[in-house]
């Protein structure tokens, strides 16, 4: 280290910037890749069985799969609007 | 029992033909009867590497094919007795490897060899799945560099998805992480990664690392597995991997900057 490093402001590592850009693209492509390719067919399913006693469209449905502590969880939402209503 | 052990990284240039003939090579010194496959079709490089190149005449999509049988494909070394080469095409694409063709030359292999080591060309596509499908073992093979540490998590993803194993719901594939062209020095100055965030990021089980190391070039530039060649850091590194492979408990090396002495550090080393 030379006298005008020493008095620089210290810049963090290149090899701890990568590490925390890693570790943020890695569980983001983790998630992704676990993410079942089957949410959007039973996610239209789903839709077909509702819509033979209510009336809704697909925005009102919302299907998500979480992960929370150690549990996985399948969320489903259907909101009903007004006119939802049988 | 045999073992098939998969060579593999995503990203290219890594290092895993180097790691797959190093490995062999071990493997065929410590007394195991190792076959080592080139899956790098229309590249092939492992005969390079291994000085085997004008001694190709069949390779494995000719023994897929039919068109020669698989002893007459198998190349033997002439430096170590138990090691054997099964050669890439060179002319034929990627697409032309059906896991139903190789697995019938693995279960031939199986008959005969302990270790049947495959070297994996880059990618996800065809050729790297084929390579990785039949794996008992897989070698993950990673340098201290951002893409390198991404693509081998997108890979250990797929040993434990696409691959027989995987498919059959048996025993996942074992996955060892091995970290190729380190130099502690850098890792030290913190402008490289260090061989424990790789670990940290990856979380698969650690093998070891092999040193940035000159003589890996002129190894294979002379067509020797760097572990045949002439005492080196590399060479011990790899020794050092494949004993812990085959289960010995052998202390890490190679990880930190050798300290030089007062004398050296004077008069250079
Ligand atoms: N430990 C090492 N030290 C120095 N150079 C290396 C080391 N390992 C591999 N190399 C070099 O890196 C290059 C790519 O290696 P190779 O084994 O062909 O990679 P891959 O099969 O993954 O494409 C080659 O030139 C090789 O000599
Ligand atoms: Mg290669």
């Amino acid at each position: 280290m030379n006298l005008f490093d020493f008095f620089r402001p210290k810049k963090p590592k290149s090899a701890s910037v990568a590490k925390e850009r890693l570790q943020i693209i890695v569980s983001h492509e983790r998630r992704r890749s676990s993410t079942p390719d089957f949410l959007p067919q039973l996610q239209t399913d789903i839709l077909q069985v509702v819509r033979k006693y209510i009336q809704i469209n697909e925005n009102q449905i919302k299907l998500s799969l979480d992960k929370r502590g150690d549990c996985e969880v399948l969320e489903l939402n259907i909101s009903l609007s007004e006119s939802g209503k049988p | 029992m045999s073992k098939v052990v998969v060579v593999t990284s995503g990203k290219g240039g890594v290092g895993k033909t180097t790691t797959s003939a190093a490995f062999a090579a071990a493997l065929a010194v410590r007394g195991y009867k190792t076959v080592v496959i080139d899956f790098d079709v229309g590249l092939r490089n492992l005969d390079l590497v291994m000085g085997c190149e004008r001694r190709v005449v069949y390779d494995l999509l000719n023994v897929i094919h039919g068109e020669g049988a698989l002893n007459q494909a198998l190349i033997k070394d002439k430096r170590v007795g138990n090691l054997y080469i099964l050669p890439a095409s060179q002319t034929r694409d990627k697409d032309a490897l059906s896991n139903e063709g190789v697995g019938k030359v693995i279960e031939a292999l199986r008959q005969s060899f302990e270790y049947i080591v495959c070297d994996s060309p880059a990618g996800i596509e065809k050729g790297a799945m084929s390579a990785m499908y039949f794996a008992d073992e897989a070698l993950v093979v990673t340098n201290p560099e951002i893409s390198s540490v991404r693509d081998s998590d997108r890979i250990i993803g797929m040993l434990a998805s696409k691959t027989q194993r995987a498919e059959q719901d048996s025993d996942p594939v074992n996955v060892h992480l091995v970290v190729t062209r380190y130099d502690p020095v850098r890792v030290e100055r913190g402008d490289m990664l260090s061989a424990d965030d790789v670990c940290e990021i990856l979380a698969i089980p650690f093998l070891g690392v092999v040193p940035e190391s000159k003589l890996v070039l002129a190894a294979s530039n002379s067509g020797i597995p760097v572990t045949l060649a002439e005492d080196n850091d590399a060479s011990e590194a790899y020794f050092d991997m494949v004993d812990r492979f085959l289960g010995e408990d052998v202390p890490y090396r190679f990880m930190d900057v050798q300290k030089k002495g007062f004398f050296s550090r004077f008069f250079g080393s």
